[in-house]
């Protein structure tokens, strides 16, 4: 069976839950650590990332309108499905990253226990960081974290699934939608990731996720106005580019979470800041005996 | 076409010449109108085309409130936004008229003054169409007594499916008069043909030949509460209704889609037919207009786009 032929891939880009094309119809090679190549992905434009934030604008208002609870059982079931598709995953992390298939397989499982471990956090990320204020009134004051909006992720381009997950699920845990530009060099990861949300009862537009270059998107998706938050996290390293973006983004003052010098280490426990960073703290005010 | 003005004169006289004259007509190629509007709609309209094509779109908009829950405060700020479109750029040209209910003529024309934007009414039983006709010329007299400059004015679909050409002609000859004021002057009439009702082409031109030689100003194609309401395929073919119409009679005759063109996109596909089909003499808002509510934010979103270079956000335009 060595002369069959093989079937060579050409992904899609993932918006408002369906596989679209690249507005621009370009895609690029994909080579795995080797320089074999792998597949071609779609090449995102200025357009697919327009149309990727009008999705998850849409997609806002009932995602966040749902219970804590719920959101909690949708990130659950992403995990679950990435669970089912686990040698998908390894091989998509030994191509791209160049790892041994041991440790790609300690990197999936991480990014499934990642998943998880936000999928709790839904329901009690507002009893950590919302709280009853003590006033000198006859007043119950009280702050609680709402969603920030659409926010941009420029995902990490070294750690093309960990990473991936460690950007995304914190943000659309507590209520947020994201258009996520993947990884360039590595993009195979996230695009079997896009396949799996499509599938675990997450709705569309809720994840919208872009392969192609950051360097091209990445300046609309700062300058739009419609976007409320933007994680530069994938531009790590390069200063002019984060600056430039920073420069951009504060047209609408959106918020920004910062590029570090260098790509963080995925598998430390990540904490709350990467959910606070896109939670905003409304405070009502509430007359007791009312 | 090979009749001659003198000929359509005689085309009315009787209702079996009526009849004979538009089933005369050629049929529509169902198949190909709708390729021809589908091949238009792949131009590419790029940088100062396609600013220029916003401008021209926003100019040609009617915009429109049509609704049960209509009050006088939201006319008033229809009103003030069809004179300012984008209160953040004094260069965004006003739109072309506002379209309202003829109860709400009055409060509209408060608003709008003499700053040039027209008061469209919707009158004769408006959207279906279904009352006797002095009840319809009573309606419309009380639009244009309110100051409207534009009347929007149903068809019988009933009877024009039914057959009764005739009744269907005499009722736009006697709205069109029932549009005079006492100055001498007269409201611009506006013939609603519901093309989601008529079922086919050949019907759409049909009626589109009907109500000019009725004398309709302008040819509209539906009422915004029936779906489909207006497609490319069908402003197509009145857009060569028209182009015919005055190849023959010299004549001049607008045409106004109305309802479900809500992206700056369709609009410039629209434009794009106008010119192709009709001629440049139609790209003016006295002769081609948009009957649309949600569209004129798309517009102004997309020329934000154009001048800022960034894209902007619903959140920067007022939802209505």
């Amino acid at each position: 069976m060595s002369d069959r032929i093989d079937v060579r891939k050409t992904y899609k880009l993932y918006i408002g839950g369906a596989f679209p094309r690249s507005e621009s119809a370009y895609s690029y090679e994909v080579k795995d650590s080797k320089g074999k190549f792998v597949a071609n992905a779609a090449l995102a434009s200025r357009k697919d990332a327009r149309d990727a934030v009008a999705a998850a604008r849409k997609a806002f208002g009932p995602w966040a309108g749902r219970t804590a609870y719920n959101r909690a059982q949708i990130v659950y079931r992403i995990a679950e499905v990435m669970e089912d598709r686990r040698p998908q995953f390894v091989q998509a992390v030994v191509q791209s990253e160049g790892l041994t298939a041991s440790k790609a397989e300690k990197v999936v499982d991480a990014a499934i226990d990642r998943l998880v471990w936000y999928a709790g956090w839904a329901d009690k990320i507002t009893q950590v960081v919302g709280n009853a204020n003590p006033v000198a009134g006859p007043y119950f004051n009280l702050s609680t974290p709402e969603p920030t909006g659409v926010v941009a992720v420029l995902a990490p381009q070294e750690s093309s699934l960990l990473g991936l997950v460690s950007v995304v699920a914190p943000v659309i845990v507590t209520g947020n939608t994201v258009v996520v530009v993947s990884s360039y060099e590595r993009p195979l990861p996230a695009v079997n990731f896009a396949e799996v949300l499509a599938t675990s009862d997450v709705p569309g537009g809720v994840v919208n996720i872009l392969t192609g270059s950051a360097p091209t998107v990445a300046p609309w998706l700062a300058s739009h106005m419609d976007v409320n938050a933007i994680d530069l996290v994938g531009v790590a390293g390069d200063l002019g580019l984060a600056t430039d973006l920073e420069v951009a983004a504060a047209d609408n003052l959106k918020r920004v979470r910062r590029a570090p010098a260098a790509e963080p280490d995925w598998a430390v426990n990540p904490g709350l800041d990467a959910m606070t960073a896109f939670l905003e703290t409304k405070t009502v005010w509430h007359p007791i005996g009312v | 076409m090979t009749s001659t003005p003198t000929v359509l004169d005689d085309v009315t006289r009787t209702e079996s010449s009526l009849r004979q004259f538009l089933h005369g007509l050629p049929g529509v190629d169902q198949v190909g109108a709708e390729a021809r509007a589908a091949g238009l709609g792949t131009r590419s309209i790029k940088t100062s085309a396609k600013a220029y094509a916003l401008d021209l779109a926003i100019r040609m908009v009617d915009l429109t409130t049509l609704e049960g829950q209509d009050t006088p405060g939201k006319v008033r700020a229809l009103a003030a936004k069809a004179m300012r479109p984008d209160p953040a750029d004094p260069t965004c040209p006003a739109a072309a008229a506002v379209c309202v209910y003829p109860d709400m003529v009055a409060t509209a024309k408060q608003t709008l003054g003499e700053s040039g934007v027209h008061v469209a009414s919707v009158a004769t039983a408006f959207p279906s169409g279904r009352a006797a006709l002095d009840i319809k010329l009573a309606d419309t007299r009380d639009a244009v007594e309110a100051g409207a400059d534009e009347i929007d004015m149903v068809i019988d679909r009933g009877a024009f499916l039914a057959g009764h050409y005739q009744r269907v002609y005499d009722e736009i000859v006697a709205v069109k008069a029932a549009c005079a004021r006492s100055n001498g002057e007269d409201a611009h009439l506006k013939v609603i043909f519901e093309t989601g009702e008529l079922q086919t082409y050949d019907n759409v031109r049909r009626v589109s030949w009907l109500a000019m030689m009725a004398g309709a100003h302008f040819i509209k194609t539906s009422t915004g509460k029936v779906q489909p309401a207006a497609t490319l395929p069908v402003t197509l073919v009145m857009l060569e209704a028209v182009r015919d119409f005055r190849e023959l009679t010299g004549q001049m005759v607008g045409v106004k889609p109305a309802g479900g063109i809500r992206t700056a996109k369709d609009a410039i596909k629209y434009l794009v037919m106008v010119n192709e089909v009709a001629g440049q003499d139609w790209l003016d808002p006295d002769w081609f207009r948009f009957g649309a509510s949600t569209l004129l934010n798309d517009l102004l979103m997309q020329r934000t786009k154009m001048t800022t270079g960034r894209y902007s956000g619903p959140d920067y335009f007022t939802l209505d």
